[in-house]
């Protein structure tokens, strides 16, 4: 086979991938197609490498061949078992791999074309001008997603102060400080230094301030902000992605990336809206960090009532519609499948039970969702925050399950509140509420939720799971 | 006459306004699963991990690439095979 015709065949195959990419990340967005979208998307990408086996020809395949066996097989051990619950960890790990992926490729070239044959001139000279940018933009943009999501995964693993803004003194004089460094480095990269050894120096100083980058903008950011922050890493694996695209000139890099750049950047909008705060004010940092003094009046309760697990039960024994409010509690107490019992309980009493989902319950976007999936609650009853809270008035009970802020009605009411003007569900206009709770200590957002001492409010304290299972046992002997 | 970056750049916009409009409207059900479907495809990095690790001697380039096609490889792996366990959670009922 000529050389001509191999790469127009490679061509063809590259453009129908792209096509496919673009068809399955579509069909990822409605219930229906989704199962159907992704495996679309996963063909697409098994056509693709095939695709550049053809075009780098007969070569020595023993790297490619290793590396392909062992991140396959350990990729998919860890999808296979990770737990349902551990998902949003999950998630983060996988954009970490991405981002270092993007930053070791264009390194990778860099080495080869540049470094390893002993060039003695510019990058800019050697690989021209915009592709040397790009092995720059690469390793910082790559660099930033490796340690931003390392730090977002042992946040949400509870490992890094359990997930607490961690705030450094001077820390945005030192974020500008870096990323202003950044860009000098990368210009004396592209354009300023000479030879091979200056250029390697020059490009791991990049890599190290991306590096140190990604620690320092993501430790600010507090456990229940990481809904934005893992979709922005996920926008940035994309980006990265597609800068590498640039360093080796293909564009099937550059159409992915760049569709899962926005991809990211949308979800990160979605859930900035959801708790009424800028994407600039998430990324600042330190929310909820000087918990106590922030408006919202004295964080002492007066006048909570609690109740126990029986009495609750006999509560729901006489009401008609019953709204479950789940948070990130859940998720902690593993609470998904027991909660999903309840409510079978309750429905074969013939009450209305139904799921509020806030939007950012939880620590990635559709969190609740995915655990409701697993304990086989029905799509049909999850109801979005819109739907919910005009429902809310007409509701016997509100059981509340491991959620705070997103609850708190101070966001209505308190102009003082940190919170306030973020959406929440309203679960104070229903007859009844049930919040199932350790304590009474605040949310992550570090305040005092006045839900805890309304009138209609008793507290269930303990953990969701054994709580939940109480009920369910109290009210079956009912 | 137009550089393969200009074109590469055209690419990127452009492809950024097509994941824009396919994107806009999702269902929070979809949240996750389009965030590790998503985050799957930006794999694709792994095409440029491929090229680059042609040859056997274990000199600096290979060595990089290898290890970003192992980085890229469990990227696209466990993201596609994770995302499709989440889907068919929700297919499953009714």
């Amino acid at each position: 086979m000529s050389d001509n015709l191999r790469l127009s065949i490679v061509g063809a195959i590259y453009l129908v991938s792209a096509v496919l990419f673009i068809l399955g990340l579509k069909r990822l967005t409605r219930v229906r197609t989704a199962r159907a979208g992704n495996a679309m998307a996963a063909m697409s990408m098994l056509l693709a490498v095939v695709g550049t086996l053809i075009e780098i020809g007969s070569v020595d395949y023993r790297w490619i061949v290793g590396g392909l066996a062992l991140g396959g097989a350990i990729g998919a051990f860890i999808a296979i078992r990770v737990p349902m619950t551990s998902m949003p960890e999950m998630v983060a790990l996988l954009n970490g791999t991405g981002g270092a992926a993007s930053a070791l490729v264009a390194l990778s070239v860099l080495w080869g074309a540049f470094i390893e044959p002993g060039a003695e001139t510019t990058t800019a000279k050697l690989l021209t001008g915009p592709s040397a940018v790009t092995i720059g933009l690469s390793v910082f943009i790559g660099g930033i997603t490796t340690t931003g999501s390392l730090i977002a995964w042992a946040k949400l693993q509870g490992k890094l102060k359990k997930g607490a803004p961690i705030l450094l003194p001077g820390r945005h004089a030192l974020n500008l400080l870096l990323v202003l460094g950044a860009i000098a480095a990368i210009v004396v990269f592209t354009a300023v230094v000479k030879g091979a050894t200056p250029v390697a120096v020059v490009i791991l100083v990049v890599l190290a301030i991306a590096l140190v980058l990604g620690v320092t903008l993501t430790i600010p950011i507090g456990g229940a902000d990481m809904p934005v922050v893992v979709s922005l890493l996920n926008s940035y694996s994309g980006i990265a992605a597609a800068m590498a695209g640039f360093v080796i000139g293909n564009n099937l890099l550059i159409i992915g990336g760049a569709a899962v750049g926005a991809a990211g950047i949308i979800l990160t909008q979605l859930m900035c809206v959801a708790m009424n705060r800028s994407l600039v004010n998430v990324l600042v940092g330190g929310f909820g960090a000087d918990a106590g003094s922030g408006g919202g009046g004295s964080s002492e309760y007066v006048g909570v009532t609690s109740s126990g697990a029986a009495e609750a039960a006999m509560i729901l024994d006489v009401a008609d519609s019953v709204m479950i409010v789940p948070g990130y509690g859940l998720a902690v107490a593993q609470a998904q499948h027991t909660v999903r019992e309840l409510t079978k309980q309750l429905e074969a009493r013939g009450k209305k039970v139904s799921y509020a989902i806030h939007p950012v319950a939880g620590r990635m976007p559709g969190h609740m969702n995915v655990l409701l999936a697993e304990a086989d609650v029905p799509y049909e009853q999850l109801v979005e925050l819109e739907h919910a809270n005009p429902e809310m008035g007409n509701t016997d009970v509100a059981i509340v399950v491991g959620a705070n802020d997103v609850v708190n009605p101070a966001a209505l009411d308190d102009p003082t509140s940190p919170i306030y003007g973020m959406p929440i569900i309203s679960v104070h206009e229903a007859r009844t509420v049930f919040v199932i709770k350790r304590s009474l200590s605040p949310g992550y957002a570090g305040i005092k939720n006045p839900l805890f001492e309304a009138e209609r409010t008793m507290m269930v304290f303990g953990d969701a799971k054994a709580i939940l299972q109480e009920m369910s046992s109290e009210l079956g002997e009912l | 006459m137009i550089g393969p970056f200009l074109i590469g750049l055209y690419v990127f916009v452009l492809a950024s306004f097509v994941g824009f409009e396919i994107i806009n409207k999702v269902p929070p059900t979809l949240h996750t699963p389009l965030m590790s479907g998503a985050n799957a495809i930006s794999g694709i990095t792994i095409l440029g991990a491929i090229a680059a690790a042609t040859v056997a001697e274990p000199n600096v380039s290979t060595i990089l690439a290898a290890v970003a096609i192992l980085c890229a490889t469990i990227n696209v792996v466990g993201g596609f095979l994770v995302t499709d366990r989440m889907l068919a959670m929700f297919g499953k009922k009714k």
